[in-house]
This record gives C-alpha cells, sequence and structure tokens, in this order.
C-alpha cells in the first residue's frame, strides 16, 4: 500500500516529519518498505532565468548562457538545447549537483575553451519523463532561486508500506492515519461525504440472487458527465503511488479505494441491458476483463451480470465491455460488499489478482457503503459533471456488534508491557473502539476490524501502540542446577552416526526431498507425488536417498572430482511413513594414484559394507551379529549386494554396487557402490546406565593358530566364521579371515580360506593337550558348515 | 709389558671386524698368547701362583674389554656408513587421509539444539508431509485465508483417514500441534527440520529449513519470547551486542504478533550483525493464539506462551558467510569442504557452539 505524505495530511492533521511518520508507522506494525522522496533527488535544482543566450564560438550547436539562479550573480552556462533562450526560465543545476538520469555529478568545466558553471536541466535528466529534446520550460511566473521541487509540487514523499493480512481497514489512507494518530502522531480528519442530491429515481434494478457471495449491492447513477482525462493533481497523486492515471471516473474509484480502502466499478449504463445482478456464474461462462484478459468462469464464483453477459468478476475485476470510455454519458456506481472467503477462492482459481481483490478477501468494512458511495457519487459529479440518481440498495452488509471482554491486566500478564488503565482506554478509543469499563471491560469492535475477536487481540493493540520497544525482556523460569540433556535416544544415535560418517572421510549433502517420477521408479516407486509440482525433475517424493546422492554424485564427476563419498541423512517417504535413513554413494576412485601405492583404486562393494558395518557399530548395533543375507533390493548388483540383519526379518541395511542399469539411468560410468542405513529399524539400545560390565584385562598372553579350510565356492565365508567362532566360546576370542584363495591347488568348485583364531588362556596356560583337542573342535565345526581342512 | 702394550695397539687398530676376530683369537683363542699364560698358572707354585694369578687375570681383563670396546666402536661406525646411505626425500608429499565433513544446515542443528537444550528446550519432530488442518486450520488459517495462498503450498493429491488433504508442511509449526496434542504442558520444545514451499528464484528454494520454537507454561508473556530470542542469538553468534527490535506483525496463529529485526553494522561492505547501524528482518514471532492452544485442547485460560519461526539456512548463512543459498543443496564437494564442519567439531557450551 503506496500513499503520499500530502495524500495523508489530508486524513490526519500533524507536524510530524517524514522521518517520524516511517519510524511511527513500522513501530505500529505497518512496516515501510520504501520511501520514494522525489524531493530529495531533486534538492540541489532550482528556478534560473536565462538573462543572454550567445552562440558558442567554438561550436555551432552549443550556446553560452548567463543564468540568473537567485544568487545574485550571473552564472555561465554552456547549454546544448536547442530552446534555451534568453528570458526563459528553466531548472538550474549547480557545481556540485548529482543529476540522477544521466548519473554524474556536475562541476566546473570548460566545453570547447568556455568555462561552463553548471546546467540547465532537461526533463529526462531530472528523471521526470522521458522528453530530451530541450530543457525543462517554466511559466515566466516561476520564482527565480526557489527550489524547483517545492515550487512543482514535486515535494510529495511517497511511502510504500506492506499492509499485513489482517489489517483491511489500513489498505486506505484514512485507516493509517486513524492508527498514527492513536499512536499520538496527530489528529484524524473526519471523513466528510457530501450528500448528494437524488435528482431522479434509480432507473437500473439492482437484484441479488447470491447472498452468499455478495450480500449487499448498492448503485446510484450519474446521467450526463463528461469523462475526460482527471485533473493535473489527481493524476499526479496516483502516478506517485504507481497507478496508471486512466480517466476522471476510474481515476476517482481508484481514489476512493485508495482513500479508504473501499473498492467500486463504475459501469457504462448504455452498455449494460435490464437488471444489473448479482448471482453466481455458469459453468463455461466467460468474461474479458480490464486487463484484456478473458476468463471462464464456473458456479463457485460470484459474478455481476446484466440480462445479457457477465460484466464484472464480481470483486476482483470489471468487465472490458461495460467499462467506461470518454464517450460515456451515464455511469452506474456499483458500491458492494462481498464475501472475503469467495473472493479469495475466487481469486485463487482464476490467478487473478488485484488491488480490489486484495481489499474485498481482507473483509472491507461493512458499515461503510453508504458513505463510500456518496463519496464516489460527489466525487464523480465534481471530476465529470453530471446529476445522481437515488441510491438503490440490495441485500444488507453482514454488520455485527462485536464486543470482547478484556481485563486490562492482561497487557502485562500477556503482553509483557505495563500500561495504565487510562491510557489503555484512550489507545483503544483512539482507534475507534467503544471501551465500557467494569470488571471486565466490554470492548466494542469497530466495524472495520474484522480481525479482532479476542482479548488477545486487544492486547495487540493496546502493545502496538504503547510501543513494543517498552516490552521488557524477562529471564524464562530456570530449573535449578545444570541443563538436562534433553536429546531423545533416536537424536543421539543421529548425531552420532554423522560425524561417525564424516570422521570416516564422507561428506554430508543435503538433497532435495523430491525426485522425478523416473528416477524414483527402479526404487519401487514414488508414493507420494506432487499435484502441484514446481517441475517434473522435483515431482515424487524420494523412496530412498540414493537418487539425489548419485545425482549430486553425478555432477561432482562432471566438475572433475576424482572420487565422491557423499552421505545424507533424511527421510525416505514411503506409504507406511517417512523414514529417517542414512544413505551414502561411493563413485570413483576409492584411493588416488599415489607414489607409495602405485595405481589408483576404484570403489567396491566392500568400501560400501565397510561404511555400513562401521556406522552400525556407531549406532549401538552388535555387529558381531550381523548376518549379510544376499541380495539387496532391485537396485543393486544381484550378486555384489546384501541385506545387513539381525534375524531374517530385521533389515538393518542394505550395501553393494548399484545395479549397471540403474548407473546408466544416472548417468554414471561405474565404479558406483552405495549403502543405506534405516535408522529406525535398528533395535533400540538397552539404557543399562553408565557402568560397564567388570573387566580386568587377562594376565596370560594369547595364542594363535591358522588354519586353512577348503569349502564349495558358492558357500559364504561368514557360515565358516561363525562356525570357527562358535568351535569353543570359551577359548576363542578373535577369528580373522587373512587370505581367500581359488586357483593353483585347490580343486574345482572349491575355494580356501586361511583364518587366524586367537586363543585365549584363562587362569593358566593351555596344555599341548588342550591345544590340540580346541583344534579338533574347530576343525570339526568348520566340518558342520561344510568345510574341510587344507592338506 | 711391552707385549701387552703392543696388543693392546694392534686391538685398538683393528680395521674391522675380521682383523678384530683375529686379535681376538691371537690373545684369548685356545693358543692364544694371554690363554698359555693362563694355562701356566697351574704348573706355578702355590707363591707364584698367588703373585702371577692376578697380574694374569686383570692381563685378560684389560684384553677383553679392549677387544670390546674396539667392536662397539667398529659396529658404531659400520651403522653410521649404513645410515648414510639409507636417506630419503623426506619432503615427498603425504596424504591427508580422506577428510570427511558434517553439512552446516547439520552443525547450525546442533548448535540450536546445544543453546536451547542450555534453557531447557527438547527438539520435537513432526512429519514433512501433513495434512492441511495441523499446516493450517488448526493454527488459525481457515480455508480461503489469505495467508493460506500466501504460503505457496505443494498439495498431494491424497486425503488422510478424515478426509483432510495431506501437503508438504509450509513451516515448522504443525509441530506446535503435534507437541500440544499428545504432551502434558509445560512445553519448553524446539523443532527444527525440512519445509517447502512452490518458490524458487535467487534467494528462495522449494526445500528449506526451519526452526520452529514454543513455549506452553503459565504466565508466559512477549517480555520472555524478547528474553528467549535475544539470550538464543547472543549465543548463536557469540556476541553480546546483538540487538533485537520487535515489530508488529501478522501470523494467525500468535496474537500479538511480533516480527524480529536484528541489528547489524557495515564491516567493509558487509552485514555483520550486531549494533544497530542497520535492521534485518530475522524471524517471526508471538504469543500463541488462545484458539491454537485451544484447537490442541488445552484450556487458553491456563495455558499461554509463545512461539517463533526462524530460517535455519538464514541463520548459517548469517553466521558463516555463505551468500548463495541454491549451493546448500547441491552437494558440491568442494562447498561441502569449504563450508562444512569437522566431525570432531561438536557444539558445546564450554568449547562454544560456533566452529
Amino acid at each position: 500500500m503506496k500513499f503520499t505524505v500530502s495524500w495523508l495530511k489530508e486524513h490526519l492533521e500533524t507536524e510530524a516529519d517524514l522521518a517520524t511518520i516511517v519510524e511511527r508507522l513500522t513501530a505500529i506494525g505497518l512496516e515501510v518498505e520504501g520511501v520514494d522522496d522525489p524531493a530529495e533527488k531533486l534538492a540541489p535544482f532550482t528556478v534560473a532565468e536565462v538573462l543572454t543566450a550567445e552562440r558558442h564560438p567554438q561550436a555551432d550547436k552549443l550556446q553560452v548562457l548567463t543564468v540568473d539562479a537567485g544568487t545574485g550573480e550571473a552564472i555561465q552556462v554552456v547549454c546544448g538545447a536547442p530552446n534555451a533562450r534568453a528570458g526563459m526560465k528553466g531548472v538550474f543545476g549547480a557545481p556540485g549537483a548529482y543529476v540522477p538520469g544521466s548519473d554524474l555529478t556536475l562541476k566546473v568545466a570548460a566545453i570547447r575553451g568556455v568555462e561552463s558553471r553548471g546546467m540547465m536541466c532537461s526533463v529526462r535528466e531530472l528523471e521526470l519523463g522521458d522528453e530530451h529534446d530541450g530543457i525543462i520550460e517554466l511559466p515566466a511566473d516561476a520564482p527565480v532561486g526557489a527550489r524547483y521541487a517545492q515550487w512543482a509540487g514535486l515535494d510529495d514523499p511517497a511511502i510504500d508500506v506492506s499492509v499485513t493480512p489482517n489489517r483491511q481497514d489500513c489498505m486506505g489512507v484514512h485507516g493509517i492515519a486513524r492508527d498514527l494518530a492513536a499512536a499520538g502522531l496527530g489528529r484524524l480528519k473526519p471523513i466528510e461525504a457530501e450528500a448528494v442530491a437524488e435528482r431522479f429515481p434509480c432507473p437500473v434494478e439492482i437484484r441479488i440472487e447470491d447472498e452468499e457471495g455478495c450480500p449487499a449491492f448498492y448503485g446510484r447513477v450519474v446521467r450526463g458527465v463528461r469523462n475526460g482525462p482527471s485533473p493535473r493533481w489527481l493524476q499526479q497523486r496516483l502516478k506517485a503511488v504507481g497507478q496508471r492515471p486512466i480517466s476522471a471516473l476510474v481515476d476517482m474509484t481508484n481514489y476512493i479505494m485508495l482513500s479508504y480502502g473501499r473498492p467500486l466499478h463504475v459501469y457504462d449504463l448504455a452498455k449494460l441491458e435490464g437488471a444489473v445482478t448479482a448471482r453466481r456464474a455458469r459453468d463455461g461462462e466467460t468474461v474479458t476483463a480490464l486487463n484484456g484478459k478473458t476468463y471462464t468462469l464456473d458456479p463457485t464464483m460470484t459474478v455481476i451480470a446484466d440480462a445479457a453477459e457477465v460484466h464484472d468478476i464480481g470483486g476482483i475485476m470489471g468487465g472490458e465491455h461495460s467499462g467506461v470510455t470518454e464517450a460515456t454519458t451515464d455511469i452506474l456506481i456499483e458500491c458492494a460488499y462481498f464475501d472475503p472467503e469467495r473472493i479469495a477462492l475466487t481469486g485463487q482459481k482464476l490467478g487473478l489478482a488485484s488491488d480490489a481483490r486484495s481489499r474485498f478477501e481482507r473483509g472491507v468494512d461493512p458499515a461503510f457503503l453508504d458513505t463510500g458511495l456518496a463519496l464516489a457519487t460527489a466525487m464523480a459529479i465534481a471530476l465529470a459533471g453530471g446529476e445522481a440518481s437515488a441510491t438503490v440498495r440490495a441485500g444488507r452488509p453482514p454488520l455485527a456488534d462485536k464486543t470482547v471482554d478484556y481485563r486490562p491486566s492482561r497487557a502485562r500478564t500477556l503482553g509483557g508491557i505495563d500500561v495504565a488503565e487510562p491510557r489503555q482506554q484512550d489507545i483503544l478509543e483512539r482507534l475507534g473502539f467503544t471501551v465500557e469499563t467494569g470488571e471486565p471491560w466490554r470492548i466494542g469492535v469497530p466495524s472495520w476490524r474484522r480481525d479482532v475477536d479476542g482479548w488477545a487481540d486487544i492486547v495487540e493493540e493496546v502493545a502496538r501502540i504503547e510501543g513494543y520497544d517498552r516490552v521488557e525482556a524477562t529471564p524464562l523460569p530456570r530449573a535449578a542446577g545444570v541443563a538436562r540433556p534433553t536429546a531423545t535416544p533416536e537424536q543421539r544415535v543421529e548425531r552420532k552416526l554423522r560425524r561417525t560418517a564424516a570422521a570416516r572421510g564422507l561428506n554430508e549433502a543435503v538433497t532435495w526431498s523430491f525426485v522425478g517420477e523416473a528416477e524414483a521408479a527402479p526404487f519401487g516407486g514414488a508414493r507420494w507425488v506432487l499435484e502441484n509440482p514446481i517441475s517434473e525433475e522435483m515431482k515424487a517424493m524420494r523412496p530412498s536417498l540414493l537418487p539425489g546422492l548419485l545425482a549430486a554424485a553425478r555432477r561432482n564427476l562432471a566438475r572433475g572430482a576424482s572420487g565422491v563419498r557423499l552421505f545424507e541423512i533424511g527421510r525416505r517417504y514411503l506409504a507406511e511413513g517417512e523414514r529417517p535413513t542414512l544413505g551414502l554413494v561411493l563413485v570413483g576412485e576409492a584411493e588416488r594414484r599415489d607414489w607409495r601405492q602405485g595405481r589408483g583404486r576404484g570403489f567396491d562393494a566392500f568400501d560400501a559394507k565397510a561404511e555400513a558395518v562401521a556406522l552400525l557399530a556407531a549406532a549401538g548395533v552388535r555387529v558381531d551379529n550381523l548376518q549379510a543375507l544376499a541380495p539387496a533390493s532391485a537396485v543393486y548388483h544381484p550378486g555384489r549386494s546384501a541385506r545387513l540383519c539381525l534375524g531374517p526379518k530385521t533389515v538393518l541395511a542394505e550395501y553393494g554396487e548399484l545395479h549397471p542399469a540403474l548407473l546408466r539411468a544416472f548417468d554414471l560410468s561405474g565404479p558406483a557402490v552405495a549403502a543405506e542405513i534405516f535408522l529406525d529399524a535398528a533395535p533400540p539400545k538397552r539404557a543399562s546406565g553408565h557402568r560397564r560390565d567388570a573387566y580386568a584385562p587377562p594376565a596370560l598372553q594369547a595364542v594363535t593358530r591358522d588354519f586353512a579350510f577348503l569349502l564349495a565356492e558358492g558357500t559364504p565365508a561368514e557360515a565358516l566364521l561363525r562356525a570357527v567362532r562358535g568351535a569353543d566360546k570359551q577359548a576363542i576370542a578373535g577369528v580373522a579371515l587373512f587370505d581367500v584363495f581359488t586357483g593353483a591347488g585347490v580343486p574345482e568348485g572349491e575355494k580356501s580360506l586361511a583364518v587366524e583364531v586367537t586363543l585365549q588362556p584363562g587362569e593358566r596356560s593351555f596344555t599341548e593337550e588342550e591345544l590340540k583337542a580346541i583344534s579338533e573342535q574347530i576343525v570339526a565345526a568348520a566340518a558342520k558348515a561344510g568345510a574341510r581342512l587344507r592338506d | 709389558m711391552a707385549d701387552l702394550d703392543q696388543l693392546l695397539a694392534r686391538i685398538g687398530a683393528a680395521a674391522d671386524v675380521q682383523a678384530l676376530e683375529a686379535e681376538r683369537v691371537a690373545a684369548l683363542g685356545k693358543q692364544g698368547a694371554v690363554t698359555a699364560l693362563l694355562k701356566s698358572l697351574g704348573s706355578m707354585t702355590a707363591e707364584a701362583r698367588q703373585s702371577e694369578g692376578p697380574r694374569i687375570h686383570a692381563l685378560r681383563e684389560r684384553v677383553g674389554e679392549a677387544i670390546a670396546a674396539r667392536r662397539a666402536a667398529l659396529e658404531a661406525a659400520a651403522l653410521e656408513r649404513r645410515l648414510a646411505t639409507e636417506t630419503l626425500d623426506m619432503t615427498l608429499p603425504v596424504g591427508a587421509g580422506q577428510e570427511g565433513s558434517v553439512h552446516p544446515v547439520s552443525q547450525v542443528m546442533d548448535e540450536l539444539a546445544e543453546i536451547f537444550a542450555d534453557l531447557g528446550f527438547a527438539v520435537a519432530t513432526g512429519p514433512e508431509i501433513e495434512d492441511d488442518w495441523r499446516n493450517f486450520t488448526a493454527l488459525n488459517i481457515p480455508e480461503s485465508h489469505p495467508a493460506r495462498a500466501m504460503h505457496d503450498t505443494f498439495y498431494f493429491p491424497d486425503r488422510d483417514a478424515e478426509g483432510r488433504r495431506m501437503l508438504l508442511r509450509t513451516h515448522t509449526s504443525p509441530v506446535q500441534i503435534r507437541t500440544m496434542q499428545t504432551q502434558k504442558p509445560p512445553l519448553y520444545i524446539i523443532a527444527p527440520g525440512r519445509t517447502y514451499r512452490s518458490d524458487s528464484d535467487s534467494t528462495h528454494t522449494p526445500m528449506f529449513h526451519q526452526v520452529e520454537g514454543l513455549v506452553i507454561d503459565r504466565g508466559i508473556h512477549l517480555g520472555h519470547l524478547k528474553w528467549t530470542l535475544e539470550t538464543f542469538l547472543k549465543a548463536f553468534f557469540e556476541r553480546d551486542d546483538i540487538v533485537l527490535r520487535l515489530r508488529p506483525s501478522y501470523f494467525p496463529f500468535t496474537e500479538p504478533s511480533a516480527e524480529v529485526d536484528v541489528g547489524y553494522t557495515m564491516v567493509k561492505g558487509r552485514r555483520v550483525l550486531g549494533g544497530s547501524d542497520g535492521w534485518m528482518e530475522l524471524l517471526g514471532s508471538g504469543m500463541v493464539h488462545p484458539r491454537v492452544i485451544a484447537h490442541c485442547g488445552l484450556d487458553p485460560d491456563e495455558w499461554q506462551g509463545f512461539a517463533f519461526g526462524c530460517g535455519i539456512d538464514r541463520l548459517a548463512m548469517l553466521k558463516y558467510g555463505m551468500d548463495d543459498l541454491r549451493a546448500f543443496f547441491d552437494g558440491d564437494l568442494r562447498w561441502l569442504r569449504h563450508y562444512g564442519f569437522s566431525a570432531l567439531d561438536v557444539p558445546t557450551l564450554s568449547g562454544g557452539v560456533g566452529a
């Protein structure tokens, strides 16, 4: 909402300067977004008279002027304007003045050998318009030496305030003036709507068929108007706030709307046929609006129509057909009340924003229809002549006497601000509320404050006018002692995983929660697909973290990265809910070529496994109990991937090499491996207090024994390791696989696995017999797993 | 004794281990000169042995010591010669190991959790796929409310069992509703998380991060809100000269509502928080609307409190100096390494919440 200071002063009697007005506006909740003060940039320019004009000795197109700028001396100026001549008055800028239209600061200069001490300016140079064919010519009575901006009436700063959606009353200058008056900036001037004589009965019938959408429709005809351009003061005012002057009658409606927040519409009576009706649109009905666009309507929308067609998308935008033109002689002024909810829905549906909509959807003052119509009629006649009919009124605006019970102590207990009761009463009354003090107070809410309906609203009114800066910071109550930990077990696991992953050399990314449907498809498809996505690539809620990470990996490779290790902790969006997940991708080189190691090494599935196992360990999972069951889901290589499970049902993670088809879809050339850890699948760690199990390092040294086993190539190593580990739970402290071999010496279809078993003696050392017995147990256990000792 | 001096001289001059060994054999070997002397003791008279014995033993000892000393010297010299050949170019570079990083958004979330834990706030979460009742209606934003349209909401075609329209939450405020519905006051929570709006330009991304704060207790007023935000921002930016300006504003779910500006100073052409040369909008806040409290089944005459919401990405940018929001979600390793945090940069109150 934009307005000028002079406009404001028509509604507010005030001595306040611009800075004070701006400061108060923001302080009471009308945030100033910008101030456009043309006087500021025009400040150095004064009215001057050209005393003499001579041809420049060195240049045909230049003249040497002497100028009287009221300084008492004749100033020499070199000027190229063809219209410069002795005796004319214009606008002068002295050295030091900044010329906004040319973006330069004037200085004393010699132009073709003749000194020039300033400049006579054109319209464009002062950013007052586009003309540049000569310097500004002022009338003869312009006072020499006067500040040009003041003299020309260009010293009216425009203030742009952002009006929050609850404050329809401040969508007009009058409402803003009321707020400022309440905030102590002056006196609100009453609205003076002169009664316009009713010269004849209204010749148009006005009807309401849609009482819900348009509960009230008032109208009045003005006969015999001449609709030319509006006067200069009105055009200037509209331009200053960014409105385009159109014609006297249209400008009138805009002026009333901006002054009072009251939208109106003016029809050319000659274009209307029969009764004018507020009704629902018929399905498929169309109207070409004043913006030149044609809209297709439906029966949820309220329109104003005559016997023939729709003339107005009620409360949003008028129709082109019945709009007023220069040829218009008779008009119908519409002043209606439209239902805010319906206006909002219609506006959203049509994607049509307008000044009228922004007011009606906030809810205009339902008690202002008669006054608004009277102001409009008077102004129409003042600008365009003619005589007015009687007012016709269909329906009744939704006027309700609203009262709120209020205890003035609430200003303290909710608003945190002490305001004396008489002061509170004064604030409320200045804002237009009525106050009946008592126990509690009964506050009458003015018709223009649709937003106020409870005591908390009253607290806000008091607090904002009194000033939020008076609210004193008050410490929250604080529990005794050191602050307690607040993180939940899930939050602690997530933090631990994040920092473990980062410590292991992975970089955390945050990727979009949405992906393309095609990207989601290999992951089982997306359960949640947006109705109004921003693009096809951001349409489906990701069923996995991998698509986003793979896309990020591809971008990194394209930028020249050799190895990419990315992880993300976020949610997968599934039918059964949002699942916290850690996803990681390892793409490209695991190790770069290096003078110590020689060639580089690409990532393989075991790199992904190493991360998955380490992260699960960090999450508190007993990784010794994990089983790797092949294969993982279909996005992985079927032979080079597995699920990490606790029992066959609880899948904690998946890892492996990604399926070549998936890599192709993501435009990645391998190797690329990945893992996903399903954070919600991990069993919660048992709370066991801080105390650890009792432990003393064993006194005797452990011994190791190596075994090489042969077993079928398809048998998982885990089966053998598990068997060996279980052969003597007391003595065997560790089993490490140190060699996997197939080839010479190993029968076809078999593999050799060599393990080092660590045996930990207890109270006394193992005897040879005991060691032998344990070895035999190990071999026997391995045999059960299908392995035999290699000779 | 001239013999002995000569022997010792030869030992001391032995050029290498082999020459020294030859001298040892010549002196102490089975046929050695010193050995012969020792053997001669057996054939001596008791008196002669008494006088000769110690002398001969001392002789043997001196020879033995001389040999050991020479051997040690020869070995040390040999080691030195070997080491002299074993040089490496110690300027050869070594790898730094894989350096991982924590995303700034996560780091800031941890910082927030740490600061607010000290103030007694727990961290709450809620779903990102919400229903329109919790995202709007319960927050006092009825259908067709202009504020609802202003939210640029992403919708799903789905409805929940109660017929509520499903959407991507446009703010973290529905977590307020969920918390008030499921927990008994007093409530002190922050709720960080992803939020979504159908908005995409140089300063807006369709997904972003917000943190919600909520206090519901007895006797909480606007002054507590002001203190909490001041305390939080001073701790977060680790500056004591943070100045806040509360401006009346409008959010349907708070009454009174306040937009919070934070003061800045211009330092080398950049806005630096602290001081009050100018103001920038930082967060929205207010006293929870009595209607919202009632929607959640609490008695607004007994319970009241405040709520605030703030962009986490923006907090990160203001604190750590990134200037492009879009880069947050690109996963560019170069950016992650530059603006990311080490795993060990865990924010703590004693060590500071900034890294």
